[in-house]
């Protein structure tokens, strides 16, 4: 019993990381329609500028300031210098943009510092909370849930209640009526994507910390993991991804506490092969217009 | 214009077949032309070639985009190791029986991800392909007494048989293996393209409602077109595996399949010609790269080695994408036109579009 709750309050730590990294797909999706394949890459990118900044500075703060500056940074520069080069009328121009990227990010990480494994700490307790005299969650675990949830509290402000909100909300559902409206249309797209970036690069430095260590393909089982969600909650839908980050997290937490970690990889293809199968456009999509 | 009217690419079937038949003839001929290593590269690229022009099929005709062509292939491979391991009997009728059963293995498979994707548009098959790819090492190891874990599964070694022995070497022999059953699959996937079933793919690709109005079975088409480009794959796999004479998760990476997709997007998207000449620069650039940097100190070289290809094969992928999207067969094509401009083709803008390779998004229809 012990071992369910604390394997389910781990699991809602780690499904707060992953809702986090699927809204940064889901942004992406409903700004430009394309999901960002290079979101890992770009993210162990931020990454690793949180590591060399932190053993420059010894701060831990330092080095997450200065990687999630980066990862807007990078943010901008692949939406100017390679995404707008994706044909508007085909999907797969974006995808294929995209995994060109991860390959020059994690290649040229790869030359730059090596394939090692580099472990990262952070200034937190590992032993977990007990509650009468259950164990809950590590005090990490509890900062991870903090920062996820105050940043997707954020995210809901801007967007429900700011102008920039409205916009970027009115572009991604009607560029060219927006546009005559007096949206700068390209400007808003270009926000969406420092945002998604900055809170993916966000998910990736609150992961790694937890997982082998850093290294130029720390972030490729959480792109998979992250897109699950993404796909379980309904590419549209940043509430899906939060519920779909939570059920997963949830599910993968058990799956390691019970079955082993090996199995985690074969679980998510399942559920991936699940979700497609029975509910295609994902759990919390609204019904599909009839087309035919 | 006389006679049945076909869409760009497609010829008449005895056409293709004495085209395939000459092709492989150049090509089996010319193993006798190269030495050992340069007949290993050859088998290579005949291997990685049966991969992509299956990749290549998917995406030019359906419009769908395959990251885990790489697992495909392993299926494939393991189908023909486990299949060779447990046949009584070596030979021929053995290479033939485990070569089917390894396409078998990769139809099953690819069935299976075709259902769970073939209803979506967009970029769901590619995520739900790239899950494949990095689950295969869990797999491997999960059902470690079948696959022998991250060991992968041996074959036997069988050389060259004995009617041959004095004329060609191993390496000749395991390319001339290669270069047959590439064939088989290549021309096989050019009928199915250029065939009816060809034309319902390329229907569904440009308009799925219409092609429904039509009478098409637009689910059951994008499902079959997977399978048979898995198929393909699968026989890719099983062509590596006999050239090795393994099979092990540790060659099948996610790097691997993104490999297959440099090639086919380099080589032009919906060529077979094009991803022809992507399995080649993909074979054979690495192999340069890596003379290059065989003399710098060993720390840079360790570095470089592997990643400064990747690195190359990302900038070629972003470049091609951005700057020529059909690739290098949409050049060669591009400088046949302007060497002759003959009078009785229609100029460019006036053929049935420059073809159309992907396909609108739900919005734009």
């Amino acid at each position: 019993m012990d071992r369910l709750v604390f394997l389910l309050g781990t699991g809602l730590a780690r499904g707060a990381v992953l809702a986090l990294f699927a809204l940064a797909l889901v942004l992406i999706w409903r700004g430009a329609r394309v999901v960002n394949f290079a979101q890992g890459a770009m993210a162990v990118v931020s990454t690793y500028v949180a590591f060399e900044v932190t053993s420059l500075t010894g701060s831990y703060w330092l080095g997450l300031l200065a990687a999630l500056l980066a990862g807007g940074l990078l943010g901008f520069a692949v939406e100017r210098g390679v995404m707008r080069f994706a044909s508007p009328a085909s999907p797969l121009s974006g995808v294929i943009l995209a995994i060109g990227l991860v390959m020059v990010l994690q290649s040229a990480l790869g030359i730059l510092f090596g394939p090692d494994y580099r472990p990262m700490r952070v200034p937190f307790d590992d032993s977990a909370i007990v509650v009468g005299g259950v164990p809950l969650l590590s005090p990490y675990d509890l900062f991870v849930l903090v920062v996820a949830v105050v940043v997707m509290g954020a995210l809901a402000v801007l967007f429900r209640w700011t102008s920039l909100g409205l916009q970027m909300r009115a572009a991604a559902f009607a560029p060219e009526v927006s546009r005559l409206l007096g949206v700068r249309v390209s400007r808003t797209v270009t926000v969406g994507w420092v945002l998604s970036s900055v809170v993916g690069s966000l998910a990736a430095l609150l992961l790694v910390p937890t997982s082998l260590g850093l290294n130029p393909h720390a972030t490729d089982s959480l792109f998979v993991l992250g897109f699950t969600v993404a796909v379980v909650g309904g590419l549209d839908s940043p509430v899906g991804a939060l519920v779909g980050g939570v059920v997963v997290g949830v599910a993968m937490s058990l799956v390691t506490g019970y079955l082993g970690a090996g199995l985690v990889p074969i679980a998510v293809l399942v559920l991936l092969v699940l979700v497609l199968l029975l509910r295609p456009a994902g759990l919390f999509a609204a019904a599909e217009a009839r087309r035919a | 214009m006389t006679g049945r009217q076909r869409l760009p690419g497609q010829r008449p079937l005895a056409r293709t077949l004495v085209l395939a038949a000459g092709w492989t003839v150049v090509a089996l001929g010319g193993t006798f032309a190269l030495d050992p290593f340069r007949n290993y590269q050859l088998a290579l690229v005949a291997a990685y070639l049966c991969a992509t022009a299956g990749l290549t099929v998917l995406v030019g005709a359906t419009g769908q985009l395959s990251l885990g062509h790489a697992a495909l292939m392993a299926v494939g491979g393991y189908g023909f190791a486990l299949t060779t391991n447990a046949l009584p009997f070596g030979g021929l009728a053995a290479f033939v029986l485990a070569l089917l059963a390894g396409a078998l293995a990769a139809a099953v498979v690819g069935l299976l991800l075709g259902l769970a994707a073939a209803r979506l548009s967009g970029p769901y098959l590619a995520g739900l392909t790239l899950a494949v790819v990095v689950a295969l090492p869990a797999v491997a190891s999960t059902w470690s007494t079948v696959l022998h874990g991250d060991q992968g599964v041996q074959i036997p070694f069988e050389g060259v048989p004995d009617a041959l022995r004095r004329v060609v070497a191993l390496e000749q022999w395991q390319a001339m293996v290669a270069v047959v059953v590439t064939a088989a699959v290549v021309t096989g996937l050019t009928l199915l393209r250029g065939g009816r079933f060809g034309l319902k793919m390329l229907a569904v690709r440009d308009d799925e409602v219409a092609a429904r109005l039509s009478g098409i079975p637009a689910g059951r088409v994008k499902v079959l077109a997977f399978t048979a480009s898995s198929v393909a794959a699968g026989v890719g796999g099983a062509v590596l595996c006999f050239v090795a004479q393994a099979v092990s998760p540790g060659a099948y990476t996610v790097g691997f399949s993104l490999l297959l997709v440099v090639a086919v997007v380099i080589g032009g998207l919906g060529s077979i010609l094009g991803a022809a000449l992507g399995s080649v620069v993909v074979v054979l650039l690495p192999w340069l790269i890596g003379r290059l940097t065989a003399s710098l100190p060993a720390d840079a070289a360790q570095r470089l080695d592997g990643n400064l290809a990747v690195l190359v094969f990302g900038l070629l992928l972003i470049t091609v994408m951005a700057v020529a999207p059909h690739g290098l067969h949409g050049a060669i094509d591009a400088a046949r036109r302007r060497r002759r401009p003959t009078p009785d083709v229609p100029p460019p803008a006036a053929e049935p579009a420059p073809r159309k390779v992907l396909v609108p998004t739900e919005e734009q229809r």
